[in-house]
């Protein structure tokens, strides 16, 4: 129990110390979120101006705009870490390497909610899809996608970011891994929308915890290995 | 010696069940002359799932025991997965064609599945080129392949279900094909290519690890070359 505690507290203080170099004047949350909202303009000029079309593509607008920003932070998440040789100091401490990914992880899960929480908005307005009225299924297929997403992100940026193609690598090796998570949050969040006719809403949330839970300890599991190569 | 004739063997296999497949086999009834094309297709989807199969062990061989082997091993299944992976899309989408109409079919879960096992492989083979100390490689190399390896099923289960919780299965599905009541002489031919592709892979197999095994030497003995001259080139104290 006592072990487990020490790394959640690892884990809380290495997302702090993300949280705090970012707030302290790094911005790219904001630059990432101005990146998600001209993706989904984007979206809208490929298949509009008719509404209802876009307003039936507008769940698969919602997690491509949420997994092209993500590439995007989870690779700034550990760009910070190269300046100043920070990924070895990291690599220095004598805590457990889970807990070192767990609180990787967590800082990239915090941008990656604040991000989903706005394209949604930003959907629902851009799209005229009404969000309001399925909040509760939509936030947490909100909630369980950006965690998936944060989940293989650190995982792979961490990977790759040593690496002299690191902006194509990443995103090369990430997207096929999201797949089955991009499809079921498009799905679980097109039949919250709809409001569940066929009552699958349940097992594509199902799908994406899965999803989210298995990333999640392979991560964990194989993180250790990227830290001491 | 041994590697030779397992190549000869092969070879004859593989020559002698695309002559079944083509000449002696009946034409399906309801697909015609299409339906040979499964034979390859199904057996080279075969052999590429096992090959990401054996990267995936080789790869948690290598984390566990560190011997390079497993590393040139891994290597060697991948690469040669891609090649029959793409092989057996590329088969799938002829016989797509005249059977469905289109050359892709998106609520097919098999090739969906497949095309983004071929990507998750293609990005392994990618990756591995971009380290140039052994030892990293094969550490990186072995997580991505575990990792692409973890997510196959799941990227299986949620296309299935993607098309399978509103479509009922196509008509003329691949299933229909190992049907155990289709006619004896289909399954044989289907079982034979299976047994004569994977006699292919063994000796693929075989061959590109001793090559990776010989990449992997002159690498070492120009790494050692590296540092004698550099050594010889610095002034006599």
């Amino acid at each position: 129990m006592n072990a487990l505690r020490l790394e959640l507290r690892v884990a809380v203080a290495v997302a702090r110390k993300d949280a705090l170099a970012e707030l302290r004047g790094r911005h790219a949350t904001v630059s990432t979120l101005f990146f998600a909202a001209i993706v989904l303009l984007l979206f809208g000029f490929a298949l509009g101006p008719d509404a209802a079309r876009l307003a039936a593509a507008a769940p698969g607008f919602l997690w491509l705009a949420v997994v092209f920003a993500g590439i995007l932070a989870v690779n700034r998440l550990h760009l910070l870490e190269t300046d100043d040789d920070a990924m070895e100091q990291l690599a220095l401490y004598p805590v457990s390497r889970r807990a070192i990914y767990a609180g990787k992880a967590l800082g990239g899960f915090a941008v990656m909610l604040l991000i989903g929480i706005v394209v949604l908005g930003a959907v629902g307005i851009l799209f005229a899809v009404d969000i309001a009225s399925a909040w509760l299924p939509l936030s947490t297929a909100v909630v369980l996608g950006t965690l998936g997403v944060a989940a293989v992100g650190t995982f792979y940026a961490g990977l790759t970011v040593r690496l002299r193609a690191r902006e194509v690598m990443l995103p090369l090796l990430m997207l096929p891994v999201l797949a089955p998570l991009l499809l079921g949050a498009v799905k679980a969040t097109t039949a919250a929308i709809a409001g569940d006719p066929f009552g699958e809403l349940g097992a594509w949330l199902q799908l994406m915890a899965a999803f989210d839970l298995v990333m999640l300890v392979a991560g964990a599991a194989t993180y250790g290995y990227l830290l001491e190569d | 010696m041994r590697t030779r004739i397992l190549g000869f063997v092969a070879l004859g296999a593989v020559v002698a069940m695309t002559v079944v497949g083509l000449f002696v086999v009946p034409a399906d009834l309801n697909q015609g002359d299409a339906q040979r094309i499964m034979y390859p297709h199904v057996a080279s989807a075969w052999v590429g799932y096992l090959s990401f199969g054996v990267t995936a062990l080789a790869g948690i061989g290598w984390l566990w025991r560190r011997d390079r082997r497993f590393d040139a091993v891994a290597l060697a299944a991948a690469e040669i997965g891609v090649m029959f992976t793409a092989f057996a899309i590329w088969g799938g989408m002829m016989w797509g064609r005249p059977i469905w109409g289109v050359f892709w079919q998106w609520e097919d879960p098999r090739l969906i599945t497949t095309a983004l096992l071929l990507a998750l492989y293609v990005g392994y083979l990618l990756f591995r080129r971009l380290t140039d100390d052994p030892e990293r490689r094969a550490t990186r190399a072995a997580i991505v392949g575990i990792v692409a390896a973890i997510d196959i099923p799941i990227v299986h289960f949620s296309v299935e279900w993607w098309r399978g919780l509103h479509q009922t299965a196509t008509i003329g599905s691949p299933d229909r094909v190992l049907n155990p009541s289709a006619p004896m002489q289909f399954v044989a031919t289907l079982l034979g290519t299976l047994a004569a592709f994977t006699l292919a892979w063994a000796y693929l197999m075989i061959r590109r690890y001793q090559l990776a095994r010989a990449e992997a030497q002159r690498e070492e003995s120009r790494r050692v070359e590296r540092v004698m001259s550099a050594r010889t080139a610095e002034p006599a104290r």
